[in-house]
């Protein structure tokens, strides 16, 4: 598993002392050109945008699919473009995809099972809530919504 | 950089000065601060094996509690309770979990990679301080009552129970979590960086693999834990209503956040004991490790299948059966790779020159009790036998087996086999000897009983018992003063060897794995020259040195640098 | 927590060799030690690796960490989708957007304060670090005005969002409520906001029937509570202390189990506050440093990994954003 260097454009030995000149070169690492940067900020608060209003159009049970991708891409920019992913180290972006891969491990177990129960749920105020507006606000609606005999 | 030595006695630098990590710098300071490895190795030993001191003592409270029905030494099962809830708190999070790679860990990987220390050394030191913070709310947690709901923290009781402690000692663990992660974090990236030349990663010792596979295991799954631990103490300060299902919360959830960690984290234990006991057949029985690639490779597929199982914690909580399915299949395929193992090690010993030392007696044990427990994880892994097990005895004497017989066995076996490098002393041989024979003995007979019990029905965690359980109990009892007294001479054996032990050379035990290259104990920074990276499991060329008297690694028989080199046993 | 993140951000900075004496070794040949590289590097490459590296696993574990709760949130949201369809108008999507341009937009400051220290640009990078900690300022600032408001309202977690902001009033509120027609006697759940459900609606006057306006016309979460109460036509109980009624608490479209959206709200938002805070703390360390002149084109390292935990920062927020804000 030994990492093949990246072709870095910064990465010459020790001696880049650039002192001089108004625009240094780092002595590791790569450098971003800003309109990279700015341009992946623009996309982002365009896609903000998109998303914020794609919320107000109703596609039924589709608007969290949408929410949910459009923040993938945006996220995906981030990790690219402003975490450097694009260009760093490939084991870096193997760690990353990897702790989002275990995060929907974790998800759709937990989903799966709960899915499996979900009709069997009670359905009204669970009963310490119950207490609580028996004695501080009884005549709220939610307050009907009980499974208990009153 | 190769600096290729031929002469051997300009690495070894073991009576010229008696200048070493120990003597480097002098008091109280030099010590709080270091950022020495090896130092911080020693402190973690220290705290650890006091902690499992402290643990044990709380095991033999309840199990003397259990010798009769009823009441024995407490008649208050509350406190009964408390005793059970501290042996396991303790031990999980204050002893094994850390145990391996953080005493031993922190100590042997730089050296054993030929790095002069782990990447981050102040973070390192920095774990350490916050292993002491987590002990430190344990000891707060005492303080404010104790805590009765067990290691696991079960919801809804760990919520509402009135122990005052549970809040100090979950905010502890969270902190111990953090201690895990960030050592885990240094030893990923001494692995990935810190190599020197030749030190590929098929040509590292199986001990760096299994700490590597820790080490990925502790950075994914104890952040879980952090927030689950997190979620409790909102939980029981404020109510938000999450796992409480009085408030609309599901109390399943927390124990599949909790086991999202806590599989993993027996994985975290065992692993470094499996690098362990790789190292140890190999060396004391002077044979090359049989199938290294694979030992490496199953490293790796336990800590990734680790992740996949955690529900077989959960069979009877009332997870819904497809999960219950899954998690019993795949929890059947995660045994594989420790079977792989175990053939492995076996393999090894085969027309091995086994010498019965400590290390190796200790390392025999574990294959055996590895063995036991593994095997009875399938009883509970099968869902129709854990419908009658869980919650038994059975499962008690299950992790004991796997955690105590084998995680904890093969910690002890390591420091007996790097005692001579970490402290340059021998212990009495014989001495270590006996006392491992009494520990197996007496783990057995505590612990086998109890799978006798647990099939028949007695239920763990019970303060109380039907008499018909009573005899099994008191031989677990006895089992368990015969344990402890072969700890307790296994600790005078290694403490005296501090004032009377013999001065060790460098490699008492003909290692070829770079550790045994400097002298015992190490200098402040490891190698004085960089070390030449060979075959660490090649002993064909580890000869005895009398003015040494020791092992000395002879270059003109190393296949690799001289082809005419005469064949040796011991070669692979 | 990671408010520890301050401490190890510079873990491959060594700069006055804090170890004890060297001694004589000397294993690295023939180039010398530049100030910056820690004694156990071999090269100044290497330690930015080994940093860069570092830095990622503790976003692994940041990920993984904020991952616990949002596997909370799925399987609350899959349990309760009433709950949250309804819930979610309490908040302010135009603040949540802000927000999220916010942090976009520190998030843009904060590469180029490390582009700027790779080209050995320090005012620009000074000024970028101070508009990416202003980002940080003003979304805390958005996010307390976010927080206070709710709070106030008691739309927060527990069941203290059963409890009337003010119990006096609150008791007179629910004698009020008391006069109306007695409820149904068993049960039933409000699954479809839009449905009227109630039995015992149809038995309120139907003027009273009228005047109240569907869920998803809700207020902002910044509008005044009487101006909301007008809106919904509901009898404000002007009580002796003019304190607002609790609105939520009357709504009849409300669903049961409400009061775990705003749990998971508040655990989620914020632990990620939190985590701005601590990468505020960061940033002013970062000044500090910089001000002092320690970066350069030669190091920068803290610059850079101080940068990828922000960007985590703002990821997390990227996702909060549409499952609290703009849920529909």
């Amino acid at each position: 598993m030994a990492h093949a260097t990246t072709s870095n454009p910064g990465t010459h030995g020790g001696h880049a002392g650039h002192g001089g000149h108004a625009e240094g070169h780092p002595l590791v690492g790569h450098l971003v050109p800003i309109s990279t940067l700015v341009g992946t900020a623009a996309a982002l608060i365009v896609l903000t945008v998109i998303t914020v209003a794609v919320r107000y159009i109703d596609v039924g049970e589709f608007n969290i699919h949408i929410a949910i991708g459009i923040a993938v891409i945006k996220a995906a920019l981030v990790a690219a473009f402003f975490m450097h992913l694009r260009w760093d180290r490939p084991f870096n972006l193997l760690i990353f995809v990897a702790c989002v891969l275990f995060v929907v491990l974790m998800l759709s177990f937990c989903v799966m099972d709960t899915q499996q129960y979900k009709n069997l749920q009670f359905k009204g105020n669970p009963p310490a809530v119950e207490t609580t507006l028996k004695a501080n606000a009884p005549g709220a609606p939610v307050a009907r919504h009980t499974q208990y005999q009153p | 950089m190769t600096t290729i030595n031929a002469n051997p006695d300009a690495i070894l630098d073991t009576h010229a000065s008696r200048d070493n990590y120990l003597t480097h710098t002098r008091g109280f300071l030099s010590w709080a601060f270091t950022l020495d490895h090896k130092r911080i190795g020693v402190m973690y030993l220290v705290g650890v094996l006091t902690a499992f001191f402290v643990g044990g003592i709380f095991a033999l409270l309840l199990r003397t509690e259990l010798l009769t029905p009823g009441a024995t030494i407490t008649a208050d099962p509350n406190v009964y309770n408390q005793w059970f809830t501290l042996h396991g708190a303790i031990m999980v999070f204050l002893v094994i979990i850390p145990s391996i790679p953080a005493a031993l860990g922190n100590f042997i990987l730089p050296i054993m990679l030929g790095a002069k220390d782990v990447a981050f050394p102040r973070l390192n030191l920095f774990s350490f301080w916050l292993w002491m913070a987590g002990a430190l709310f344990a000891v707060v947690a005492l303080m404010r009552g104790g805590f009765d709901t067990g290691w696991t923290f079960y919801v809804p009781y760990s919520t509402t129970t009135e122990t005052g402690g549970v809040i100090p000692v979950v905010v502890g663990v969270f902190i111990l979590g953090f201690s895990s992660i960030f050592t885990g974090m240094n030893f990923v990236v001494t692995i990935h960086k810190l190599r020197p030349p030749g030190m590929t990663w098929f040509r590292m010792p199986l001990f760096l693999w299994a700490l590597y596979s820790t080490a990925l295991i502790q950075v994914l799954a104890t952040p879980v834990l952090a927030i689950t631990l997190l979620l409790l103490i909102v939980e029981r300060a404020v109510g938000i209503g999450i796992f409480t299902p009085s408030l609309g919360g599901d109390p399943v959830l927390f124990q599949h956040f909790f086991w999202f960690y806590s599989h993993p984290a027996v994985y975290i234990m065992i692993l470094p004991g499996m690098g362990i006991v790789s190292e140890l057949f190999a060396v004391h029985a002077h044979r090359h490790i049989f199938g290294y690639r694979f030992i490496a490779y199953s490293s790796v597929a336990i800590a990734i299948f680790s992740f996949l199982v955690w529900g077989h914690h959960m069979f009877v909580s009332g997870q819904s059966p497809l999960i219950n399915t899954l998690f019993s299949a795949i929890s059947f395929s995660v045994a594989i790779p420790s079977a792989v193992k175990v053939f492995n090690w076996t393999a090894t010993l085969y027309k091995g020159s086994i010498s019965l030392t400590t290390p190796m007696l200790y390392a025999l044990a574990f294959l055996i009790l590895f063995t036991i427990g593994g095997l009875t994880g399938l009883h509970l892994a099968t869902l129709n036998t854990d419908v009658h097990l869980h919650d038994t005895y059975f499962v008690v004497a299950h992790f004991h087996y796997v955690m105590m017989g084998s995680a904890l066995i093969a910690m002890i076996g390591g420091l007996h086999h790097w005692w001579p490098k970490i402290t340059g002393r021998l212990y009495n041989e014989r001495l270590g000897s006996l006392a491992c024979i009494i520990i197996f003995i007496g783990f057995n007979v505590t612990f086998f009983t109890q799978f006798m019990l647990g099939s028949h029905g007695m239920p763990r965690r019970y303060y109380d018992y039907q008499p018909e359980f009573t005899t099994y109990h008191q031989i677990s009892t006895m089992g368990s003063y015969i344990m402890a007294s072969g700890f307790l001479i296994t600790a005078w054996c290694l403490l005296s060897s501090l004032w009377n032990g013999e001065r060790s050379p460098a490699n008492p035990w003909g290692g070829r794995s770079l550790e045994w290259q400097c002298s015992s104990p190490p200098p402040h920074d490891n190698f004085p020259t960089q070390p030449r990276v060979g075959d660490c499991y090649d002993f064909s060329c580890v000869v005895w040195s009398e003015e040494e008297n020791g092992y000395v690694v002879d270059r003109s028989l190393d296949p690799e640098l001289n082809p005419n080199a005469p064949k040796r046993a011991g070669a692979h | 927590m990671s408010s520890i993140t301050a401490g190890t951000q510079g873990h491959g900075h060594d700069a006055h060799g804090a170890h004890g004496a060297h001694g004589a070794h000397d294993a690295h040949g023939a180039h010398d030690h530049p100030p910056f590289l820690a004694h156990h590097f071999e090269s100044p490459q290497q330690q930015f690796d080994s940093a860069k590296l570092g830095m990622w696993l503790f976003l692994a574990t940041e990920v993984l960490f904020f991952g616990g709760l949002f596997v909370a949130y799925a399987v609350l949201r899959m349990r309760f989708p009433e709950v949250f369809s309804y819930a979610s108008h309490y908040l302010d999507t135009i603040m949540g957007g802000v927000n999220t341009a916010v942090l976009i937009l520190s998030s843009l400051t904060m590469a180029l304060a490390v582009r700027f220290a790779q080209t050995g640009r320090k005012a620009a990078m000074l000024i970028c670090l101070w508009l990416t900690l202003a980002g940080a300022a003003g979304f805390m600032v958005i996010k307390y005005f976010e927080y206070t408001h709710k709070i106030h309202e008691h739309l927060v977690w527990g069941t203290t969002f059963y409890v009337p902001p003010d119990n006096a009033e609150g008791q007179t509120e629910a004698t009020e409520l008391a006069k109306e027609p007695p409820p149904a006697p068993l049960g039933v759940t409000v699954a479809d906001p839009t449905q009227p459900a109630l039995p015992v609606l149809a038995k309120v006057p139907a003027t009273d029937a009228a005047a109240i306006k569907p869920a998803a016309r809700a207020p902002s979460g910044l509008a005044s509570p009487r101006e909301m109460a007008k809106a919904e036509g509901i009898k404000t109980g002007e009580g002796t202390t003019g304190a607002h009624p609790s609105l939520h608490l009357e709504d009849r479209k409300m669903p049961p189990n409400t009061h775990l959206f705003f749990g998971i709200y508040y655990a989620m938002t914020g632990l990620h506050g939190v985590h701005v805070i601590a990468g505020g703390v960061m940033l002013i360390w970062l000044i500090w440093r910089g001000m002092r002149g320690d970066f350069g084109p030669k190091y920068y390292t803290p610059v850079d990994a101080g940068g990828l935990y922000w960007h985590i920062v703002d990821l997390v927020w990227i996702f909060l954003f549409p499952l609290f804000y703009l849920i529909h």
